[in-house]
This record gives structure tokens, sequence and C-alpha cells, in this order.
């Protein structure tokens, strides 16, 4: 495949594209996904493509469309569903967090739920209220869920034909403030696998680990703290569960120093959980506490307000400087 | 004796007293409402229906974020609650800013969740409105609830839940009817049946012969009435606020109407339908058809329509005004009110951000 300038949407949309072309058991359902294309329009063109058997609209209620999507993985499909935003997937989440991650082990491995619930997140697009939230911690703490989340277009590619292929359900969370920036990229080129992360920027001085929408924050950080003379390797996680130890555990191995950036409020997070980790597994290497740049534990405020609470360069540059640099 | 079906189902065609040429109905099942509420909604109409145009205005110039507009369910709008008492709730979704105007909110204040300053403006028990409820239908056991107290304390007040057709189909919806139904708790479930939920067609919605239907499953009452007929819904929601406030219980009414614009600005209805389906809703105005019938039936001198139109320049000059500045945020705000008292970690969070911004001006 040719090298394109495409979207975060656009890729995702291909890789709908290509897995409904590559297996007829994929199927993809949501609110306004049909002819609107679905309000991201990750969707578009996908119902006119592959027919309304494929891909459809369904009644407003999402607890009855992830419900519906674990019958049909009971009964051989590939379901595909879209929480047409973060918060307005709560409706859902007995479903996701009582059947969806247990129905494997309830049935000692008979039942396998093949389905892909897909979830646009995090704010940064002047969202109103119950639009911008950061609910992947609810699912990562959830026993039985695969939990991913793409940084890059290429990866928005490959991880969902991954996802999809998955044999396991699997949370798929879509940076919205990602979706619309284009980069120059060979689809299907280098495909991650599900449960690696991957080192985007190497340097020796410290680490930050980051995840989806926190990403570009953390490489845009590290370009700025190499202009004032420290070399930061940035980390990926692309999959928050599972969890990439030894890629995070090496890159803090080798720089015995460690910031984890995420988008989400701090208190009983994702990013909690990376900084017990990294101290767990790699005390003897650090240098100084891992420090984390996160949201405040505060809902996610309105449009005019929604700077003071991401994550910023300034943010990350600080707490990188925090890091005890020399013995006082 | 009147049987289940009788006491539980909806008429076979919407209530409408005013026809769309501006007709009354020669044998209205309702009593037509009296000429000088008819005036006072006519002023209202005009008056929601100019705060529709200047705030879909202001979004184009970039002063609210986003308007969800509720053009030509205006109707629906003020009669939610012009048929309620000082006492009585409202709870209201995000498109329904005119009838939280029409209640006596403020109309900046009516508008703060959409211009992004705030998540709510208003003190909702200033005029018993509920926070505009941005997830679909969940507003709607806390209606039933609101309900059950003041029936607990001996009150005799009476909410009105505002939901669309869209709503109907989330569990919150059956599981507010059912509750309501149980505890008989005196709520009047308006649904504004706009024929989309964004792109999603009500055929694709729902199976039931009409949405007013779904009462009887739950021993709730139903009733339609034509959404863009303010006489028809005076009398219909009126005479289910009665019923609410007498004791029998919840009731729920279906106003068949159209979401003539698209979801929001930031919506393209002309993805998902044609402009051929819009054009005989435009027939069917709310407005229009009051005028002829008011023209004709007196009352609607020129001292009334001049009157109305003051209040819509008003209105619009309101807006204007108060949506212009940058609205002034305060950070500080962003950690004041999640707890009754604050927690020791949101004091340190609000002092790293204090510090943060004093660093920034320096």
């Amino acid at each position: 495949m040719a090298h394109t300038k495409i979207s975060m949407a656009q890729a995702l949309n291909q890789a709908l594209r290509d897995a409904m072309a590559a297996d007829e058991s994929v199927v993809m359902f949501g609110e306004d996904v049909g002819a609107l294309g679905g309000v991201f329009r990750i969707t578009d063109g996908l119902t006119a493509e592959f027919g309304e058997k494929r891909c459809f609209d369904t009644p407003l209620a999402e607890a009855g469309i992830v419900g519906m999507a674990v019958g049909m993985a009971m009964n051989g499909m590939r379901p595909v569903v879209e929480m047409q935003f973060d918060a307005f997937g709560y409706p859902a989440f007995e479903q996701i967090v009582s059947h969806v991650a247990k129905m494997r082990n309830r049935t000692r491995g008979r039942v396998q739920l093949p389905m892909v619930i897909r979830i646009p997140y995090g704010g940064g697009i002047g969202g109103v209220e119950h639009h911008s939230d950061s609910s992947e911690s609810y699912f990562a703490h959830t026993p039985g869920l695969t939990v991913v989340t793409p940084a890059t277009v290429e990866d928005a590619y490959g991880l969902l034909r991954k996802a999809i292929e998955f044999p396991d359900p699997v949370v798929f969370m879509e940076p919205k403030k990602l979706y619309w920036a284009k980069e120059e990229v060979d689809l299907g080129e280098s495909v991650p696998e599900i449960g690696r992360a991957v080192v985007r920027r190497e340097g020796a001085d410290a680490t930050l680990i980051a995840y989806g929408p926190a990403v570009p924050v953390a490489l845009e950080a590290a370009q700025v703290a190499a202009a004032e003379g420290r070399q930061l390797t940035v980390v990926d996680l692309r999959s928050v569960v599972p969890f990439d130890d030894e890629t995070v555990c090496a890159a803090v191995r080798r720089t015995g120093r460690a910031v984890v950036v995420a988008e989400a409020s701090g208190f009983a997070s994702v990013s909690s959980e990376i900084v017990a980790r990294v101290t767990e597994k790699c005390f003897h290497s650090l240098a100084a506490p891992v420090r984390r740049v996160t949201a405040f534990d505060i809902p996610f405020p309105p449009p005019k307000l929604e700077k003071y609470q991401l994550p910023s360069v300034d943010r990350i540059l600080d707490a990188v400087d925090d890091l005890q640099w020399e013995d006082s | 004796m009147t049987t289940v079906e009788e006491r539980l189902l909806p008429s076979a065609e919407p209530v409408c007293l005013i026809d769309q040429y501006g007709v009354p109905h020669d044998n209205p099942p309702y009593e037509l409402p009296a000429r000088e509420t008819l005036l006072d909604g006519y002023t209202q109409l005009i008056k929601g229906r100019r705060f529709n145009e200047q705030a879909s205005a202001l979004v184009r110039q970039g002063r609210l974020a986003v308007y969800p507009s509720s053009f030509g369910q205006e109707a629906c709008q003020i009669a939610a609650t012009m048929v309620l008492r000082e006492g009585d709730w409202l709870f209201p979704t995000y498109r329904d800013s005119v009838s939280i105007m029409s209640r006596g909110v403020d109309p900046i204040e009516t508008l703060t969740l959409l211009r992004g300053d705030w998540h709510s403006g208003y003190d909702p028990y200033e005029h018993k409105v509920a926070p505009q409820s941005t997830p679909l239908a969940t507003q709607l056991p806390h209606a039933v609830g609101v309900a059950h107290a003041a029936r607990l304390k001996g009150e005799d007040t009476v909410v009105m839940a505002l939901v669309g057709d869209g709503g109907t189909s989330e569990g919150d919806f059956h599981e507010a009817l059912n509750f309501a139904a149980v505890f008989q708790a005196p709520v009047v479930f308006f649904i504004q049946n706009n024929e989309y939920a964004i792109s999603v067609p009500l055929a694709k919605q729902s199976a039931a012969p009409s949405l007013a239907h779904k009462g009887i499953g739950y021993g709730v009452p139903g009733e339609r009435a034509d959404g863009n007929d303010l006489a028809g819904l005076l009398a219909v929601l009126g005479r289910a606020v009665e019923k609410a406030r007498n004791g029998e219980g919840p009731q729920l009414i279906e106003a068949h109407t159209y979401r003539v614009q698209a979801h929001t600005n930031a919506d393209d209805a002309t993805r998902y339908r044609e402009d051929a389906e819009v054009a005989p809703w435009l027939d069917r105005d709310p407005i229009d058809r009051l005028v002829k019938y008011l023209s004709e039936n007196g009352g609607l001198d020129d001292a009334v329509r001049q009157r109305a139109e003051e209040n819509a320049v008003r209105i619009a000059a309101q807006l204007r005004d108060g949506l212009m500045p940058e609205p002034e945020v305060e950070p500080a705000e962003l950690f004041a009110y999640l707890y009754a008292e604050q927690t020791q970690q949101l004091r340190e969070q609000a002092a790293f951000l204090r510090d943060e911004l004093s660093r920034e001006e320096a």
C-alpha cells in the first residue's frame, strides 16, 4: 500500500472497511453509524458498501447495544459497536463489567466473545458536559477486558484490525482530539501487537510513559527537553491491558527516572497503576520517585476551562525537573 | 366502567384543536384554551422563536460552543411551562432551552452550558428547573424522585419531565415510568417526538403504534397531541397536570412535532434526510396557525403584535449583549463545588494550579 496522508478517523474507517471485507462475520452497529456514518464519521460509507445487515443503526440504548453484541458474539459473529461518546457509554457499564468481561471465565472458556466496543474518549475538543470523559480506568480495573488506545494514525488502523481479530472482547478507546490530525502513513506496514508498548523516542535521561491522547503531548515535551539539553525516552503503551511490563520497565531501568503522563484524573487510575508497577519492579534502578502528570481529580471541566485540566508540555517539563537531578 | 384500553391508551389521532390552516376543531375533544391564554402563548412563541434564531446566530459567530435548536418545536417548549404552577418542577433536556427560558430562568444563565463556561448556569431551586440533561432519559428517574418526595411531604407539586423520541429507548425511561406508576408519583412525562434522534428516524427507533402507547405496559395513561398546535398542547398537558395533581398518578404525553433544523450546528442533516421531507413541516409551523386563528377570531391586534415583537427584540438583544463578551472564568471554581467540605487533595491541586497560573503571569 502506498504512503498516503490520512487522519486517524480515516484510518479507523479503513480498518473497519478492510475487516468487514476480510471477514463476513464482522458487523458494525450503534447510534447514528448508518446513513450518518457516525457523529465522527468513523463508519462513513460502510452501510453503502456492505449493506444494512453489516452496518446498521440501533435504537438509542447503550445497554441494549452492548448486550445484543454479547449475544451475537455468542452466536458466531464478530460485532463491533460504537458508544457515541465516552460518558454515553455508562448506561452499558453493567453489560460490559458483569457480562462482557466475565463470559469466558464463568463458562470455563467455553464461550468466547470476540467483540469490540469502540469508545471515542477524552477532551480537547471543546465538548459540553458528558462529552470529554477519560473512562479507561473503569475498564482497565475490570478483569477480563482488554483495553487498547492508539496514539498515531498507523496504530489506529493496526490496533483496530487486531482488536477485531482478537478472540476476546476489546474496549477500543479512540482519542477524540487526535481524530483529525493527518499523518503520512503506510497502513498495515507495521502492525502493532495487542499487549505490546512501543518506544516512540529514545533518550538516556528520563522516561515519559504515556498512552492515547497524552502521547503527542509527551513527544512534544521530549522535543522541548532535548532543546534544553535533556534527553527523554517516550513510551507509548498502546495497550493498557494487557500491560507491557517488559518494555516499560526496560525503558525505566535504562533511564532511572520516569514520569507518567495521562489525560485522566490521577486518583485510583491507570496512571497510579503504572507508578505502582514501575516502583515495584524497578525500585533499585530509580534515582527519584516516579512522578505523574494527570488531570486534576475533578469532573471534566466545561470548554472554557478545559485547558487547565489537560496535561501540558510545561507540566511535563516541570515534573521532569522535579526528578531529583542533584543530591541535596 | 371504562376498559383498561379506554383508560390507558391514547386517542386514535393526536389531539389537534387548531389545525395547520388556523381552523378550529368543530367538535373538540378538549376545551379550547381561553383567548387570553392563547394570546399569552402567542407572545411567548414569538419570543421563543427569536431565542432559537439568535442562539443559532451566536453559534455561527463562535459565541456559543453548540446549540441544539428547538426551531419548530416552540409550541411544545412553551406549553410545557405554561401549564405549570410556581411550585411545580421542570426537568429539561439539552434541547429545551426555550422551555427553561419560558419558565423564567435568565436567558444567559439558560445558555451557560452551551456557551461552555459552566455545566449549568442557573440555580435549580430558584425557578424549580433541574439542570439540563445531556445523557438521554437520565433525568426522568430524578423527576420521579422529586415528585415522590413532594407527595411524602404533603405538597401538591407536579413534575414536568421532558424527553425526546430517542430517549424513550433508554432503560431509564422505562424504569422511570414504572417507578412513577408504582408510587403513583405526580409526574407528567412529556415526549417531544420530533422524528429524529440525531440521524435515526422514529421508524428505526420504535415499533410501537405511538410513543404514547408505551404507557399501558406500566399502567400509565397515554395521550398524544399535535406538537405544533399550542392550543391542543395546552389542553392536553393542562389536563395531565391536573390529573397528576389530583392524585391520579403519572401521565404520559407524546407531542408529534418535527426537528426542522439539524441536531445541532455540528450536524449535517443532508446526510440522512431529504429537504422534501422537511418542507411540509414548515407549513405546519406552530406560529403561523395560531396567528391565523387569532387574527380571525379576535384578539390579535396591532398592539399585541407590537408587544410580542418588542419582547422578541428585547430577548435577542439580551442574548447578544450577554453572550458577545468572552465569559470570565475562574479556574479556582474547578475545585470549589465537588464536596461540601473540600478534601486535602483538592486543596493541594487548587494550590498547584494557582501557583502555575501566577508563574505564567509573572
